[in-house]
């Protein structure tokens, strides 16, 4: 039952991955990411990680893929802009990036004897957001302060970077 | 129960799909929404060994790999919309300022 609901997700997470990419027009590719990032938060249902399923929706589909429309709308995406891919090279990069995929897999499948080493690893009742939590806020508390200061300079940032410049706005 | 290298090959199919956004499209637009692509098919990797494991820290790397995500992508927008306000183009080609 469980495998019949990863390989519906799957599919669909593939499949609007390729519209992404193969889309003429920005908004479509827009649209079918957010579709592919719902079912990334349904993979990760199936992980049993309920709280980042949560974050994804909120900060993928409704911050990230938001801000994207919006930026899409604020500007002109003229015709020659929809042109889909380069105009040279093209097979040669294809061929690169189906080499890469196929070495991955067979990098991951042929080193079988790597998780004998790592699953003695400490065994910890999953699927509790208290133990998530106390994790985060006790051994991982600097990282958390420094992903907050990344955060506030991101937000400082991009406000100094849209602004007009004084004189000519 | 699904084994865990089915995540992990949804995760290398995402991975190449968003690679050859990055590489093949000339949309700085579609450029920026597959590198996003590429950002989340690493959380499954993360996530899935996360659950394998049973730790929790590949979670935590996760949420943290998010945080990131947002500020890069507000960053990278700001650029953007500043790049079209002196430009106007959308494609990376034709972006070649720092080319000397």
């Amino acid at each position: 039952m469980e495998q019949a609901f990863f390989i519906l997700v799957a599919v669909v997470a593939v499949g609007s991955g390729v519209l992404v990419v193969a889309a003429r027009n920005p908004i479509h590719s827009a649209l079918a990411l957010m579709v592919c990032f719902v079912q990334i938060a349904a993979v990760f249902l199936l992980l049993r990680s309920p709280i980042l399923a949560v974050i994804q929706m909120f900060v993928y589909v409704g911050a990230v893929i938001v801000l994207f429309l919006f930026v899409i709308m604020m500007m002109d995406v003229r015709e020659e802009a929809r042109i889909r891919f380069m105009r040279k090279g093209t097979k040669l990069t294809v061929a690169g990036i189906f080499f890469l995929g196929v070495e991955m897999i067979t990098l991951f499948l042929g080193s079988e004897y790597l998780f004998d080493l790592t699953t003695s690893a400490r065994k910890v009742e999953m699927s509790t957001v208290d133990g998530l939590g106390t994790t985060l806020f006790t051994e991982y508390l600097f990282p958390f302060e420094v992903a907050s200061v990344i955060l506030l300079a991101a937000l400082v940032g991009a406000i100094i970077l849209t602004r007009r410049a004084r004189g000519t706005g | 129960m699904v084994p865990l290298h089915w995540y992990i090959i949804l995760g290398v199919l995402l991975f190449s799909i968003g690679m050859a956004g990055v590489l093949l499209r000339r949309n700085v637009l579609i450029v920026l929404l597959s590198l996003e692509l590429m950002l989340n098919s690493v959380n499954i990797n993360l996530v899935a060994f996360s659950h394998s494991f049973g730790d929790f820290r590949g979670q935590i790397i996760a949420i943290f790999v998010i945080a990131i995500t947002a500020a890069e992508v507000a960053v990278a927008l700001g650029v953007l919309v500043a790049l079209v306000r002196n430009k106007a183009t959308l494609e990376v080609d034709e972006i070649t300022t720092l080319k000397g």
